[in-house]
């Protein structure tokens, strides 16, 4: 039996076929899904910033794009993936509220998704596909099968990347 | 740097009793705006783990309304005001002086009146602390958002997560006519800032 595998904020994790990996409301934070299509192996990360050289406190690798994504990687290679066979496909990053004058801070979402693309090219990693953007929230499912991200909004509607 | 996980029970009773007099206050206030009596109460005020903030909205992709104000001054503060799709509805009904149910859709004036709740609501507890404190604090232009739960509070807990792990919730109640709506409102101090306020509050040991 296929079985959905949730995974959390600043959390990642790796299934096989025919598991699908999934994680829920993702607003600023960014979904990172790698893929190794030869034995239908397939890994998720919710990131939540950019970057842990910036953090004081960056004891779970796995909020932090850079950190998060070098992880993810290790943990496929051990499962068994092919380093030069790993595909991404990432979705998230948005903007969710609108100030005036706004900061840094507010523009996160934009952050994240530069900083995910950053370090999938310094890992020589090829991003398929992404739906990076907007002021919405998105869950994405993950379908290790068939390497397909499925993409739901509230109001933005559905897409398969 | 002190985070919420740490606090003692006399700290937290001390920002629950804030809490108090804020709801007390606040409900005035709205009572002067709508020119009807409506109850407010804070049953509840809990410590959570950002990772356990999601459940208690009904999960991440639950689709809610969230009301943000940021906070400068003596402290740097983020307060959040998150209130289920359906319970939004139900309070703008008390609000507008609706039969419960009325309210479908939100259109312009059903927004601004959500953004006076979550404005009145933040300024009356930042009004308490400021009493008890005599910091300054002065909350922006409230931001509302309504989609999923997670969306809502990542962008929110991403300046969060980069020091502390733990959020202080007020559950608020607002009550008219026997209708309970229920609402969680979130404080989350920027670094240092909690040891500022306890301090202030002669509570910081």
């Amino acid at each position: 039996m296929a079985r959905v595998i949730q995974v959390g904020m600043a959390d990642l994790k790796v299934a096989r076929t025919p598991d699908k990996l999934m994680t829920a409301g993702l607003g600023s934070c960014v979904g990172v899904c790698l893929y190794d299509r030869v034995p239908k192996l397939g890994g998720l990360a919710h990131i939540m910033l950019p970057s842990s050289q910036q953090a004081r406190n960056n004891q779970n690798p796995a909020k932090f794009a850079d950190s998060a994504i070098e992880m993810l990687v290790a943990e496929m290679i051990k499962a068994g993936a092919e380093r030069n066979r790993l595909t991404a496909k990432i979705a998230g990053g948005a903007q969710m509220f609108n100030f005036a004058g706004e900061s840094d801070i507010m523009k996160i979402g934009e952050r994240n998704a530069l900083a995910v693309r950053e370090t999938l090219k310094r890992l020589e990693i090829r991003l398929v596909a992404s739906d990076t953007g907007g002021n919405y929230g998105r869950t994405i499912v993950f379908d290790i099968e068939t390497g397909d991200l499925a993409v739901k909004t509230i109001g933005h509607g559905e897409r398969i990347i | 740097m002190k985070d919420f996980g740490e606090l003692s029970g006399l700290q937290l009773d001390a920002l629950r009793e804030i809490g108090n007099i804020g709801a007390g206050n606040a409900a005035t206030a709205l009572a002067q705006m709508v020119n009807a009596k409506i109850e407010m109460t804070v049953p509840r005020v809990s410590i959570l783990s950002l990772t356990d903030v999601p459940e208690l909205l009904g999960g991440a992709d639950s689709h809610v309304v969230g009301i943000y104000l940021r906070v400068q001054g003596s402290i740097g503060a983020n307060i959040l005001f998150v209130l289920p799709i359906d319970n939004a509805r139900l309070l703008v009904d008390m609000l507008m002086a609706v039969p419960s149910g009325s309210t479908r859709d939100f259109g312009e004036i059903e927004l601004s009146a959500l953004q006076e709740v979550g404005n009145i609501v933040a300024a009356t507890y930042l009004n308490a602390m400021v009493m008890f404190t005599q910091l300054k604090m002065v909350p922006s232009v409230p931001g509302l958002g309504i989609d999923m739960a997670g969306a809502i509070l990542d962008a929110i807990l991403a300046q969060f997560g980069e020091v502390g792990d733990y959020v202080l919730v007020l559950e608020t109640k607002f009550r008219k006519d026997r209708q309970d709506v229920v609402g969680q409102f979130f404080l989350l101090p920027e670094p240092g800032s909690l040891d500022t306020i306890l301090s202030a509050l002669g509570v910081s040991n």
